[in-house]
């Protein structure tokens, strides 16, 4: 299986990440785009800064991505992640997975997204429109998503 | 030596991004020493949902640590 993991500050094509999982092979490709909110918690949101823990972010997003790849018969995946400043409207994180048919091409994208949030060790700060900034807490709604697999 | 990163949060409240300093023991232990540096060190490391990894894989308080280990603190994980 091909894997690419990417945690960048710059922004990513999606169409040419596509591209580059579309083989003759791939019978089904799912793709999961996540995008900044401009509000949160009931607040409205200026700008976001994302940290990460260097070496251990990749590591862990490979670990999940073999571990979806033990479940299904998954032909590639990527997995971009962006870090530092964000604003309301920015891709923040993709995930794209090819297979030779779809239920595991989408299962293995939850999967990984599921994880990801839960897993990987990246953390959002925000700045509110009204001048307050605060680290964004984690949701058990996320563990609770985790843990259904 | 070994070396200790702090993330986030954490890492605000300790003003501290990381340090290095001498230890043998396990994470727990490691947890007491650099609480004894101050009442935000002691508040900050006793918090229930503090993670730690070691070496860049998750580990938990009965880790024993060796020399040249790599430690950190955060909090729960936010991204996504």
């Amino acid at each position: 299986m091909n894997i690419r993991v990417l945690v960048e500050e710059g922004d990513f094509d999606v169409g040419a990440e596509l591209g580059r999982l579309r083989t003759a092979a791939s019978g089904a490709i799912v793709q999961f785009v996540g995008v900044m909110r401009d509000h949160n918690e009931g607040d409205a949101v200026r700008a976001m800064l994302l940290e990460h823990y260097p070496g251990m972010t990749e590591k862990s997003i490979e670990a999940i991505i073999h571990e979806a790849a033990s479940r299904w018969p998954l032909l590639a995946t990527t997995v971009i992640h962006r870090v530092g400043a964000l604003q309301p409207g920015d891709q923040i994180v993709l995930v794209a997975v090819s297979s030779t048919h779809r239920h595991a091409a989408f299962a293995a994208c939850e999967f990984i997204m599921d994880f990801l949030k839960t897993r990987a060790p990246f953390w959002k700060k925000e700045e509110l429109v009204d001048g307050r900034s605060r680290w964004v807490d984690a949701r058990h709604s996320d563990d609770a998503a985790a843990e259904r697999w | 030596m070994i070396r200790v990163l702090f993330f986030a949060k954490l890492r605000e409240t300790l003003a501290t991004p990381s340090l290095e300093l001498a230890y043998a023991g396990d994470v727990a232990g490691l947890k007491r020493a650099l609480s004894a540096r101050g009442e935000s060190w002691q508040q900050a490391l006793t918090q229930d949902n503090i993670l730690c990894a070691v070496n860049q894989q998750v580990a938990t308080d009965e880790q024993l640590l060796k020399e040249n280990d790599e430690v950190a603190f955060f909090p729960p994980v936010t991204g996504g």
